[in-house]
């Protein structure tokens, strides 16, 4: 197994999800991307859409609305304007 | 000296007082928890963005800067944005930030700098009304707010950016209290524009690596700042409700701690005052049996 990705997706409220998973998906504003471990620094903003978080067989999925996606070597970092867990 | 039925009505009468500051002094608390809870849930957004908008001023240098980050290059024109209390029973908590903020504002006025004011609170506006009553330019009463939210901020905040904008100010500072702990809230003025880009907190190691952007550099810069601002007054905002409900937890507390005095006082003069008016009377009846 790959390296783990460290994920946060924070919104201003509180942090809504922190943690190591194996890869995400978001909405960027010029098309949706992954990110696995050891993605290049890629900066990028959002559109509304869904985020979601895949680690080992579970798969989480959250409604995002604005924001920002910063991929650092140190991880993924989601800024939303709003961010819940979609049921 | 004064009747017994009157010093009753006083000792009722504090008695009475005592169990509304206790009344508040409990509602002050459990809010308190709530507020100190939800200032800190805060804190990682604004500390991520603060470290995004490093990353990207690093990055981004020389003209091609933003103005909300690189400034008007003047700084001749002032807006300073105070945050207090709407409602007041918090000791000297709003007189603290008050005082902060009317500190720089007189020393920013001697030194001929142009000066507006924005107010936030309704507790702020009537001190700083009756000295620079002319220089408020607008002022924002949350008092009917429940709960503070982005959307709560993000007027105040647009609000800033366009007098900003539009050329009417250079530097915007933000003055509110820091939470520190419950018995420490410090009042501090931070600089929103031009934005100040984290001295400490050096750029993310890229490992050589360059930053790619989608869609460009600037213009994710261009819609960062602006809302880096709306999150600093959020933040503020927040830290301010929790210093209120510490500050007013305290108030309360030292005014029932007060009243208990106050009424231990009052109890022992009422005693005595009885006692005394029994022995008189006892002296009256002795002295009128002993006569016959």
């Amino acid at each position: 197994m790959a390296d783990k990705l460290h994920f946060s997706l924070v919104a201003p409220e509180r942090e809504v999800f922190s943690g190591e998973v194996d890869r995400v998906d978001a909405p960027g504003i010029e098309g949706d991307f992954g990110v696995l471990a050891g993605h290049a620094p890629f900066m990028t903003a959002l559109r509304e859409g869904r985020v979601t978080v895949v680690n080992g067989s579970t798969t989480r999925v959250f409604d995002v609305q604005g924001g920002f996606a910063d991929v650092t070597p140190a991880g993924l970092t989601i800024l939303a304007e709003h961010a819940v867990e979609a049921a | 000296m004064a009747s017994l039925k009157e010093m009753r009505n006083r000792i009722s009468s504090v008695k009475a007082t005592q169990k509304i500051t206790k009344a508040m002094q409990m509602v002050a608390a459990a809010k308190l928890r709530r507020s100190q809870d939800a200032a800190q849930n805060a804190r990682p957004y604004a500390e991520r963005m603060a470290s995004v908008i490093a990353n990207l001023a690093a990055g981004v240098s020389g003209d091609g800067a933003p103005k909300l980050l690189a400034g008007t290059g003047s700084d001749k024109r002032h807006l300073v944005v105070v945050a207090a209390a709407d409602r007041g029973l918090a000791g000297g908590f709003t007189t603290s930030i008050v005082r902060a903020a009317r500190e720089r504002i007189g020393k920013l006025i001697a030194e001929g700098k142009d000066v507006k004011i924005i107010t936030i609170g309704k507790k702020a506006l009537a001190p700083l009304k009756r000295l620079y009553g002319d220089r408020i330019i607008q002022s924002y009463d949350l008092s009917a707010e429940r709960t503070l939210t982005l959307s709560v901020a993000a007027p105040i905040a647009e609000r800033i950016i366009e007098i900003y904008e539009a050329g009417e100010t250079d530097v915007v500072t933000l003055f509110y209290s820091r939470f520190k702990s419950v018995v420490s809230q410090t009042p501090v003025g931070q600089q929103l524009i031009p934005a100040q880009v984290a001295g400490g907190g050096a750029p993310a190691d890229l490992g050589g690596a360059a930053y790619e952007y989608e869609p460009s550099e600037e213009a994710i810069l261009e819609t960062l700042l602006p809302r880096n601002i709306t999150v600093q007054v959020l933040s503020a905002l927040l830290e301010n409700m929790a210093g209120f409900y510490a500050s007013q937890m305290t108030a309360m507390d030292n005014a029932t701690r007060n009243a208990g005095d106050m009424i231990q006082g009052l109890t022992i003069q009422y005693n005595r005052t009885r006692q005394a008016q029994i022995t008189k009377e006892l002296i009256e009846i002795i002295s009128g049996a002993e006569a016959l």
